[in-house]
């Protein structure tokens, strides 16, 4: 086999997969979503954006993500040093604090919903320590900042996982002797933190980071679980129009003003978290 | 202005002992070398001092003031890693810099200290670069120059130039010295490479299984090693060893001579370097195993009695192996060793 081809051959596999499962569906939504029985339009994405509930959902979408990903970033950054500090038993920690990972979104939904329902163990326990008479319905209209509260603690609990193993993994890679020697020249811990650590780490929190926020943008079952239709956000209205309206280009269209938002926050975090050039880290 | 006191200093990691009970003194703007093979305690002991490891037993007292129980910060000492530790994401003037910017100088004094020191380590023209763009030997300048720009009392140096490739090496060890030297600091370096030891130190520490074994001057160590560990390992081809048996008032039968030597009355050992060996009409007879020219000597290994034993001559001798060769000590050059406890004997 010729070595100059061998490379391409081995990759082919992988990009026809890509090709015919991703790409040609994508290419599928897109045709969907700008055209109209059998016409190109923009008449898709006016009708998408005009919906009352547009605004509402989208708001909702980022609030939830501009709650959810800081405190899963200071969450995972905080997890993942004490990870890095401990001599033994680091394993069993990390595996520990990883097994949301493992419980699907749907379900770890319904977790946080029994925890917070009317008669949940929320309730139980209240009730039992004598601090209400009768159960709270924390999930209704009534209570809107509760749900928002639910949903972004069952989010925290459920995805924090995915950032810390990646900053786990990259804070491992950074040689002890640059913190020995910022610790000769007079920095704190904490200043070590800030001065080492965090931009010895920029390509790791990048990693993180833009999978982190395109996830947090696609926050469906979790809001469904606690939320129900109280809480709208984008990707809910997706289904509904794709579900319960039949409206597939409708759908498809929503589904590529997300995708443009996604690419639009990973630009800017890829610019933010830059390494300087000439820098190499 | 700091003398370096090290006081009763013990380390153990577990069931092992890193540091035997180690008291040394290092003079104000002293020179000092710790000298010893990998796993001799040299680092462990340099790390003690710089406060990134904490002696089990013993005090650590800089300057007049004890420090152990205080972090490296406090101390007064700046310190060279032996990767460098040059950081990646900041130019080569926030490095020399960072030290001055945690103790949070004004601006115009951080950037006159950092270009006065760039200026003496000769790197002024890269101030704006990262460490990525710079050579192994840049990197290093920028490693002292970052200890330096801290105006400490005490540098601490780490085998700062066992990266180097060889010239290189040479290059930096005269520049070093010579930078450290106007200074006014107090210096210790850890290095198991003796040649460095010897041109650079004012005193050496030779360092084996977690004591020092000998403190003295380079050439004190080189003529008057006080242990047959430290005549072994200091000095290139190291110094020979033949054992000796009392001939009674003083006199010692050495490889089939009788030589003067101390009033013992037990068996010794009895040492010369290959150097200190002349061609004679009397002396220890040697058959030539292996001749080498060096170009400015000739290395002359032998056999005296089954043992190994080396000899320096003139380049311009003719000796072929299987020679029988007779080789002169020079007396006032011949050192004495007890075997029991492998101590020089006066």
């Amino acid at each position: 086999m010729n070595a100059r081809l061998l490379p391409y051959v081995l990759i082919l596999p992988v990009t026809l997969f890509l090709a015919v499962f991703f790409l040609y569906p994508f290419a599928l939504v897109a045709k969907q979503a700008f055209t109209q029985g059998a016409e190109f339009t923009f008449a898709n994405f006016r009708d998408v954006a005009s919906h009352w509930k547009f605004p509402i959902s989208l708001k909702n979408t980022m609030l939830l993500a501009a709650a959810v990903v800081p405190v899963q970033l200071a969450l995972a950054l905080l997890m993942a040093t004490m990870v890095n500090r401990m001599k033994k038993g680091r394993d069993l920690v990390l595996y520990v604090w990883t097994i949301p990972l493992g419980i699907s979104d749907l379900a770890a939904g319904i977790i946080w919903l029994a925890i917070f329902e009317q008669s949940g163990f929320l309730n139980s326990m209240m009730s039992g320590l004598g601090l209400v008479d009768q159960p709270v319905n924390f999930l209704s209209y009534q209570n809107p900042m509760m749900v928002f509260v639910a949903i972004a603690l069952a989010e925290i609990w459920r995805a924090t996982a995915i950032m810390l193993v990646i900053l786990v993994a990259g804070i491992g890679l950074i040689p002890k002797e640059y913190y020995e020697a910022a610790e000769v020249f007079g920095a704190s811990p904490w200043q070590r933190f800030l001065r080492v650590t965090l931009p010895l780490l920029r390509p790791s929190l990048q990693t993180a980071l833009i999978l982190r926020v395109v996830l947090a943008f696609e926050v469906f079952a979790v809001v469904a679980a606690l939320g129900g239709t109280l809480f709208p956000v984008l990707m809910g209205e997706i289904y509904s129009y794709q579900f319960d309206l039949q409206n597939g280009n409708a759908a498809a269209a929503l589904a590529l003003i997300v995708l443009g938002i996604s690419i639009v926050f990973t630009l800017v975090i890829l610019r933010a978290l830059r390494v300087p050039k000439g820098a190499t880290i | 202005m700091a003398v370096i006191e090290i006081k009763n200093v013990a380390k153990t990691f577990g069931a092992y002992t890193a540091l035997h009970d180690i008291n040394l003194t290092i003079q104000d703007q002293e020179f000092m070398v710790l000298l010893g093979a990998s796993g001799c305690g040299k680092t462990t002991l340099l790390r003690i001092i710089a406060g990134l490891e904490t002696a089990t037993t013993g005090e650590v007292w800089i300057g007049g003031r004890r420090v152990d129980h205080l972090p490296p910060k406090d101390r007064g000492i700046a310190m060279v890693f032996q990767n460098y530790a040059v950081f990646p994401h900041l130019t080569v003037f926030e490095n020399i810099g960072f030290g001055l910017r945690m103790q949070k100088l004004p601006n115009d004094e951080v950037k006159r200290r950092v270009e006065r020191t760039a200026g003496l380590m000769h790197i002024d023209q890269l101030l704006k670069r990262y460490s990525g763009e710079l050579s192994g030997g840049q990197r290093q300048r920028v490693a002292v120059a970052r200890a330096l720009a801290m105006e400490p009392d005490v540098i601490l140096m780490d085998e700062p130039l066992s990266n180097l490739d060889a010239l290189l090496r040479m290059e930096m060890r005269a520049e070093l010295k010579g930078v450290l030297a106007e200074s006014n600091t107090t210096a210790i370096y850890v290095t198991h490479d003796q040649v460095e030891a010897m041109s650079m130190a004012d005193r050496i520490s030779v360092m084996h299984k977690g004591e020092i074994v000998q403190a003295a001057t380079p050439l004190e160590v080189y003529r008057n090693p006080a242990a047959e560990f430290v005549a072994g390992f200091i000095g290139n081809p190291p110094m020979n060893f033949l054992p000796a048996t009392p001939k009674g008032a003083g006199k010692w039968a050495v490889g089939g001579q009788v030589i003067d030597g101390p009033q013992k009355n037990k068996a010794l050992n009895f040492a010369i370097r290959p150097e200190d060996l002349r061609l004679a009409d009397s002396g220890l007879t040697a058959r030539a195993k292996v001749v080498e020219p060096l170009g400015a000597h000739l290395l002359v290994t032998c056999d005296i009695d089954g043992a190994l034993f080396r000899a320096v001559l003139d380049s311009d001798m003719t000796v072929k192996p299987g020679d029988t060769l007779t080789l002169a000590p020079q007396p006032d050059r011949v050192r004495w060793f007890d075997p029991d406890t492998t101590r020089a004997v006066a």
